[in-house]
């Protein structure tokens, strides 16, 4: 093995453990920002890690009738968000999983955990299961079309569907004004919102069996089995944001084998993620969620957003 | 010059003063003396352009040929005879109780704003202007259409302000593409939209954008035109509005949107060098033919039966000046003098006998010649004229118009006829029944006027005998110039 | 691209990005301030276009645009559904997702109408002609889905906008005597307007205008 080899291996194992581990950091960074923002104290940045450390310690409880599948798809689940969050490049471009999927693959990555969650929600036969599945199923059917439609406005500027040469065509060559990139960037945020469930189409932080999406998909689950679709939800929020930060502020990403700029590379990943955390702390408390009814409209305006957004492109070449 | 300035002048005059005095008892008599100046400087205007030719006036601003000077005389007139006419007629309104002294100030002074700017359409020879002018038209007559404020008059103003803005906004577009090309000849400024200039150039104009620019413009003069299917608006404003108000817009507004529409033609006619324009206007023409004569036949308001007749007659001219050549351009031009003689002539009967029976429904009007035979005899021979019976004038330009087309256009002829024919026997037997019969009429405070309504029908008719040979040169040239 | 070329491209998605918004906008008073907003875009578009050819009528023409669009019409609108009781009306639009789609297509058409034209036009800001069209359209497509005369109004008056916006991108604007007269009719318009919504109300206790629909072809 060459010392080329074994950068390129060591740079890819440095991000996908980064990701995976402050994931849940990430998640009690927005839940702490809402907490100041709504004058509370909040739980703490580490809160997450000590649910996540809880649920590990438990027992799994499995229903009677819990098929293989219910048991397997947490793990399938973790696998594909750590599958997504290797190929994106989110301290490094050229990582040696990149060429494994481009964007529109990428989507796929997260079609299918979405299918395996849906289905096992749906496998125990409660009525919230389904109720969560067939509401997630609604949401994704608007989100993903919005989610492609937004991928091919870059896709356009750089005639590439790889997530590097992206990154690299966007991030080290002469500053240049995309309206349509600005367009797509507002309608990725209103995806990401709806694929994360967060406020205004799902709240992160409620039970209540009216409005709820995510959580009701995951009521049977317990033990170890929660704690790592809690993980993997955490993990695709993270991978979510980088992708939005590789797309449309990809100055400081470290181009392909230079590493000795790593360590700015990480904290500017750091420096952007906090931001974005912020704001989209801040964008969920200004905003009231929707009636699950209004969702469709909530993603339509996204879908509409990035069809614009490509429509400029290519009109206009802006 | 001076003619222009009088002509221009006294309209805009009058409207400040009537803004401010349109209220007075004698307001109604001082509207008259203001159309009655304006004719004067038309006809002056006239004669000059007549002995002396075409002329440009104020750094080329103002242009004046032989086809617009026919209709400067023609709209002075009308605009002169209807304050005649309007004075008694709104002074019954008042009496009845359905405007007030404010909202009959607020009448006179847009009654001559709206003049102005019909003056102003056929008058100025930038093209950008003609758009301002004839928008000016359409908001100085909104707030005249809902002057009763009843709920239909409301909804007939704003149906009418929505649709002629929408469709002006069209004719804007189109002004935009026209300069567009013009200043790829001419270089920009403001020389690139004057006519005289345009009309010089016409040859060297691109093709593709003046095509598409004539698509735009007439879809938006057309709509203020009342050509089909963009007339929705027409039958609602002439109905619900004040009657002097139906006559101006049927007589005039119409025609000054033609007006605006063949002047374009002719810029395109000569940067296309194909019948690309006229194929266009005939198409719109005889839809507006068809369907005024149907629909017609299916109204029972009888001021929203003439509103559809004007749409017919407008399609008929719109048809004429599509076809074409000397012989239609010569008829067509007539025919707008004939209808909008006798269409505002009409629409004077109209009124009053309206406010005599107080319905505008043909059913519950009866025996108009009982209680006043000159009314009676006005409309008669006022729905006799419109329908084209020898000897009046409609007849002779309907007669042209039709010849023309069976040579020409052969295709045209059998709708024409046919829709000629609904409509004269839709019209006859609707007018004969309100004509004769039981009478529910009632006596007026106010005496109406109806010499402006035999004076019109006697034009009429003279123009069918006999067309004075100053004026047939005047059309003659008129025709030559539009091609 | 030039800095120039970007900055109009900038100011040409941002007119189309407020006439979508227009479009899915409920509220009447978010309506006038987008128009207000579209008002000042037009502006700025003059001016950076004015700037970078050196057609200095074209700062005249910005400052009216902000004059007028920016501060007086706008101003008159909240006065008028202040007085008219109406500021917080929201109007029930439906299907907006299936209005967006529609708006969409109507993009791509205008585009395609736009593109012999913007071939022949020798500015360098002829590809936003196809936004402009656009824009029109889009303002045309608001004023038939809705049924208030406010918003009515409000789209008839973006349609202008847009037509305005043609003209700066076409033929860097009309002669300054055209330009003038056509912002008279708009001032005119509003005012008249102005009155006519109290007589609107007076009339029928509303400015819904699904209570007009008396005048239909044939009377019964």
């Amino acid at each position: 093995m060459t010392l080329a080899h074994l950068i390129s291996f060591l740079s890819q194992l440095t991000q996908t453990l980064l990701v995976v581990l402050i994931a849940p950091l990430m998640l009690g960074w927005v839940a702490q920002c809402r907490a100041w923002l709504q004058n509370r104290s909040g739980p703490g940045l580490l809160q997450p890690y000590r649910v996540l450390f809880k649920l590990l310690h438990k027992d799994a409880l499995l229903a009677h009738n819990a098929s293989p599948l219910f048991r397997s798809a947490p793990y399938i689940q973790f696998g594909c968000m750590v599958l997504a969050a290797s190929v994106v490049p989110i301290i490094e471009t050229n990582l040696l999983f990149a060429p494994a999927a481009d964007v529109i693959a990428l989507v796929g990555v997260f079609a299918l955990a979405r299918v395996f969650s849906s289905l096992a929600a749906m496998d125990v036969g409660t009525a919230f299961g389904s109720l969560g599945a067939r509401r997630e199923m609604l949401v994704a059917s608007l989100s993903e079309p919005a989610l492609l439609m937004v991928l091919f406005t870059p896709l356009l500027i750089v005639q590439s569907s790889s997530l590097n040469t992206i990154v690299d065509t966007l991030a080290h060559r002469e500053f240049q004004l995309h309206p349509s990139l600005a367009f797509a960037a507002v309608a990725f945020v209103m995806v990401l919102l709806a694929e994360n469930a967060r406020i205004p189409i799902d709240n992160p932080s409620t039970h209540l069996e009216l409005t709820m999406i995510h959580e009701a998909m995951i009521l049977e689950y317990s033990g170890r089995h929660l704690a790592l679709i809690e993980w993997a939800h955490a993990i695709k929020f993270t991978t979510y944001c980088a992708i939005g930060i590789a797309l449309f502020v990809p100055w400081g990403i470290a181009q392909a084998g230079v590493w000795q700029v790593l360590p700015g590379a990480v904290f500017a990943l750091l420096v952007k993620l906090g931001v974005a955390g912020a704001g989209l702390a801040l964008l969920e408390s200004v905003c009231a969620k929707l009636r699950i009814f209004r969702a469709p409209e909530f993603m339509g305006m996204a879908f509409m957003l990035a069809a614009l957004g490509m429509l400029t492109r290519l009109l206009l070449g802006a | 010059m001076n003619e222009i300035a009088l002509t221009l002048g006294a309209p805009i005059a009058g409207a400040i003063v009537l803004g401010i005095f349109g209220g007075h008892a004698q307001a109604a008599r001082l509207n008259a003396l203001v159309s009655l100046v304006t004719f004067c400087g038309a006809v002056l205007l006239a004669s000059r352009v007549v002995s002396e030719g075409a002329l440009l006036a104020y750094h080329e601003a103002f242009f004046v040929d032989s086809f617009n000077v026919f209709l400067v005389a023609l709209t002075a007139f009308v605009g002169l005879t209807t304050a005649l006419f309007s004075r008694p007629y709104m002074l019954n309104e008042q009496a009845h109780g359905r405007i007030t002294r404010r909202r009959l100030q607020l009448y006179h002074c847009m009654y001559q704003l709206f003049v102005f700017t019909m003056l102003l359409v056929l008058l100025t020879n930038n093209m950008g202007i003609l758009w301002v002018a004839l928008e000016g038209a359409t908001l100085a007559t909104v707030l005249l259409v809902s002057l009763y404020r009843t709920p239909a008059s409301i909804e007939a103003a704003w149906k009418y302000f929505i649709l002629c803005s929408v469709g002006i906004a069209q004719a804007l577009f189109g002004t935009i593409l026209l300069y567009l090309a013009a200043e790829k000849v001419m270089g920009g400024g403001g020389n690139a939209l004057l006519w005289t200039h345009l009309n010089q150039v016409k040859g060297q104009l691109e093709p593709t954008v003046l095509s598409l620019a004539f698509v735009f413009l007439i879809v938006g003069y057309g709509t203020k035109a009342g050509l089909a299917p963009l007339h929705n608006w027409l039958p609602d404003a002439h109905a619900e509005g004040p009657t002097p108000i139906s006559a101006v817009l049927s007589g005039l507004l119409l025609n000054i949107a033609l007006y605006a529409i063949v002047r374009c033609k002719v810029l395109v006619d000569g940067a296309l060098g194909t019948p690309f324009a006229g194929n266009l206007m005939m198409g719109f023409g005889i839809m507006s033919v068809v369907i005024g004569a149907f629909f017609l036949s299916r109204q029972r308001d009888v001021k929203r039966m003439f509103a559809y007749s004007s749409i017919e007659h407008m399609g008929l001219a719109t048809f004429a000046f599509g076809m074409g050549g000397p012989i239609a351009n010569f008829a067509a031009l007539l025919h707008m003098t004939v209808h909008s003689l006798t269409k505002s002539a009409i629409f004077f009967t109209v009124g009053h006998a309206t406010q005599k029976t107080g319905t505008q429904v043909m059913d519950q009007i009866r025996g108009l010649i009982v209680t006043n035979p000159t009314i009676g005899w006005g409309l008669m021979l006022g729905t006799l004229a419109i329908l084209g019976m020898p000897p009046f004038g409609v007849f002779a330009s309907e007669f042209l118009i039709v010849t023309t087309a069976m040579r020409e256009q052969p295709w045209a002829a059998p709708i024409l006829l046919v829709s000629l024919a609904v409509a004269f026997a839709s019209m006859f037997m609707r007018v004969q029944s309100m004509v004769f019969g039981d009478t529910t009429a009632r006596r007026l405070p106010h005496a109406p006027a109806l010499v402006p309504v035999f004076v019109h029908l006697a034009l009429v008719l003279m123009l069918g005998l006999w067309i004075p040979p100053y004026l047939a040169d005047w059309y003659r040239l008129a025709a030559k110039l539009i091609g | 691209m030039s800095t120039s070329a970007q900055l109009i491209n900038l100011m040409a998605s941002l007119m189309l990005l407020i006439a979508f918004a227009m479009l899915a906008q409920r509220r009447i008073k978010s309506l006038i301030y987008l128009f207000a907003w579209q008002g000042l875009v037009l502006a700025a578009n003059s001016l950076i276009v004015g700037w970078y050819t050196g057609h200095h009528e074209l700062y005249l023409s910005a400052f009216f645009t902000l004059l007028l669009k920016v501060m007086a019409l706008p101003l008159v609108l909240h006065y008028l559904i202040r007085r008219l009781d109406i500021q917080w009306d929201v109007e029930t639009l439906i299907n907006i997702p299936a209005t967006l789609l529609a708006g969409i297509v109507l993009v791509v058409f205008a585009f395609n109408l736009a593109l012999p034209i913007s071939q022949l036009a020798g500015t360098i800001t002829r590809g936003t002609l196809g936004i402009a069209i656009a824009v029109v359209l889009l303002a045309f497509l608001m004023m038939i889905t809705r049924r208030k005369a406010v918003p009515q109004v409000i789209g008839f008056l973006a349609m202008e906008n847009g037509l305005f916006f043609a003209a700066t991108s076409a033929t860097y604007g009309m002669p300054m005597v055209v330009e003038l007269g056509i912002l008279l009719d708009v001032i005119v318009g509003v005012l008249i307007l102005g009155i006519f919504f109290f007589q609107v109300r007076e009339a029928f206790d509303s400015l819904d205008l699904k209570h007009m629909e008396k005048l239909k072809e044939s009377d019964p």
